[in-house]
């Protein structure tokens, strides 16, 4: 399996569908093809091992992706809000690497001794190279992997994910239908090119024969307007976008073109998702669970599981709504304890999964599934009798407050249900009589006023007093990645002050 | 002869090419138009003519599967020939919607 033949097939079964970029002036199948054909030539010709993209999505993104696996080598997509030590160590592993890049990034990649371009020179050039009728013409089988996205390691050097060809392609075949789109269908990507959805998503919509766009800059009124002008179809977002649209002010929020809307990535407030499918009825939802590390999603929650939460009176299916659904074609998931026991339906655990899709490899560091091939996905959930899997938290997020394992989830859904309260954390912050004790931090809805004594006791109502944080404050935002993620240490250090020491 | 997931084998007849998505342990012979297929990276095309009674075609981006064996290809090429497993040529697969999270 190549990402190759998805191009091709793509090319030969709807050449002339427009499949990236806006329908004035997008790239169909066919061009796609040939742009990625002459992309891989110029990066032969340039002698480069690799392809480094440090730039905003968009349609150079794509055709570098298929240049890349064209020449039989990797696409390293980086993060370029990494900062400056963790680029250079990232670039670090990739001295030979054809660079397409940013202007603003240029310094640095001249420093660690990378020649480059900009998104737009790269693609000029295979452009001119494809009208002069050249491209690579004997495609490289890749021996290695085909994208290498290193993992936003927060506590030490960024971790290389190694995405073989079978790991993404066996991803797309396993949950795709060949051109199964209609050729008006549009999808709206609102992630960056270093995040999975972006590399996942560029290939199932391409084999669905789906035309991408990208929105790099989100805010709810470019997105809505972007949604309405190019009538999109499909919508891929971040729960903080939703959060953000959903209480957006005096804005205008229809979308009749939008027929399915899907998410991951960080985990959705329920108040949100739930306003979502009563303001849009029309749309179905998916909720998709996965990491780097397992090719994108593992687990989806539909379209009907999500209307069925919203109208039953049975508590079970309502719950799921909170799920993030079940196991893709594939994929097998396991609950173990500590000991690494599989333990039943309904008992917490943690999170191991295994399939084809699931890569397991770091570079430099080997495979990183056990002796039966699963990988430790470092979350903590379970799953219900049907399969649903409910994901409780990162193992390293739990608060130890003396003896008790609590997981900040259980108190950020709570504060999260209070009607003035927009987005909320709860950490644990050292503390010399219990280890840690629980602070939380909130973000008021626009224009209310929080009374935090208040929000205090609405959090106590609901749990038991040794869950209820010692103390709350309001902030304008809290730290979150732009796709989403809250950036737990630095809550902890704005709590305490950062010439305090951060334990645990 | 065993198949394994992700394998490629083309048609030495004509232009038919698939990928095996799913494959058991059981040997099986995979057919086009009557003549075995063959993984083009690792052997080279057998020889034989196209049987003209197994025209029944197959098309780019259709799975055919047979579930008794627990085989499923993925035309990646359409071509003129009949996919045949033992003999028995391969019906499509049954339409079981997937679910694409994308």
């Amino acid at each position: 399996m190549n990402l190759t033949m998805l191009l091709d097939m793509a090319a030969d079964g709807f050449g002339e569908r427009l499949v990236v970029g806006s329908r004035n002036g997008g790239l169909t199948a066919r061009r796609l093809r040939e742009l990625a054909l002459a992309g891989a030539q110029a990066v032969q010709d340039a002698g480069g091992d690799a392809i480094v993209y440090l730039a905003v999505n968009g349609p150079a993104f794509q055709v570098a992706l298929f240049s890349a696996a064209y020449a039989g080598i990797p696409l390293v997509p980086v993060n370029y809000r990494l900062g400056e030590e963790q680029i250079d160590q990232v670039l670090a592993n990739h001295p030979r690497a054809y660079g397409i890049v940013d202007s603003r990034e240029r310094d640095i990649v001249a420093r660690a001794g990378l020649d480059s371009r900009s998104p737009e020179e790269f693609l000029a050039g295979a452009a001119e190279l494809a009208d002069a009728g050249k491209g690579i013409a004997e495609p490289v089988w890749a021996q290695g992997p085909a994208v290498i996205i290193y993992t936003s390691g927060t506590t030490s050097a960024p971790k290389g994910v190694l995405l073989k060809h079978e790991n993404l392609a066996s991803y797309v075949f396993g949950t795709v239908e060949f051109a199964s789109a209609d050729a008006d269908d549009a999808a709206l990507m609102s992630v960056p090119p270093y995040h999975i959805a972006a590399v996942s998503n560029a290939l199932t919509n391409l084999y669905a024969g789906r035309r991408v766009m990208v929105l790099e800059n989100f805010s709810p009124d470019r997105w809505l307007e972007l949604v309405r002008t190019e009538a999109v179809t499909n919508a891929m977002v971040v729960p903080t976008m939703l959060t953000r649209i959903m209480h957006a002010t005096d804005v205008d929020i229809s979308v009749p073109s939008l027929r399915s809307l899907a998410y991951g990535g960080a985990k959705m407030p329920l108040p949100v998702i739930e306003q979502a499918l009563r303001e849009w009825p029309h749309v179905e939802f998916v909720n998709a669970y996965g990491l780097t590390e397992t090719s994108s999603t593992v687990t989806v929650l539909g379209p009907a599981d999500h209307r069925a939460a919203l109208e039953t009176d049975d508590p079970a299916v309502r719950a799921r709504l909170a799920s993030a659904g079940t196991a893709v074609p594939g994929i097998e998931l396991e609950i173990r304890d500590e000991a690494g026991t599989v333990l039943p339906a309904g008992e917490p655990g943690l999170i191991w999964i295994r399939g084809d899709q699931v890569s397991g490899e770091y570079a430099g560091l080997g495979s990183a599934v056990d002796e039966r091939g699963f990988f430790f996905t470092r979350d903590q959930g379970r799953l219900d009798a049907d399969g649903y899997l409910f994901i409780e938290g990162r193992m390293d997020d739990t608060i130890i407050r003396g003896a008790e394992n609590i997981a900040p989830a259980e108190i950020e859904d709570v504060l999260l249900r209070h009607p003035d309260v927009a987005d909320a954390v709860a950490v644990g912050v050292p503390d010399e009589e219990w280890g840690q004790r629980i602070e939380a931090a909130v973000v008021g809805r626009a224009g209310a006023t929080l009374d935090l004594e208040e929000v205090r006791a609405f959090v106590r109502q609901h749990l038991r007093g040794s869950k209820t944080p010692d103390r709350i404050v309001c902030w304008d935002e809290l730290p979150r990645t732009v796709t989403g993620k809250l950036l737990r240490r630095d809550v902890v250090q704005g709590l305490v002050g950062r010439d305090q020491p951060v334990g645990g | 002869m065993k198949f394994s997931v992700g394998q490629t084998l083309s048609s030495p007849v004509d232009t038919t090419t698939v990928i095996v998505v799913r494959a058991s342990e059981a040997d099986a012979e995979i057919t086009c138009a009557g003549v075995p297929m063959f993984d083009p990276r690792t052997g080279s095309a057998p020889e034989g003519t196209a049987d003209p009674a197994q025209q029944g075609g197959s098309q780019l981006g259709k799975r055919y599967a047979d579930e008794a064996l627990g085989l499923e290809l993925l035309c990646t090429k359409g071509g003129a020939g009949t996919l045949a497993v033992n003999g028995t040529p391969i019906p499509l697969r049954d339409a079981k919607p997937l679910p694409a999270s994308d």
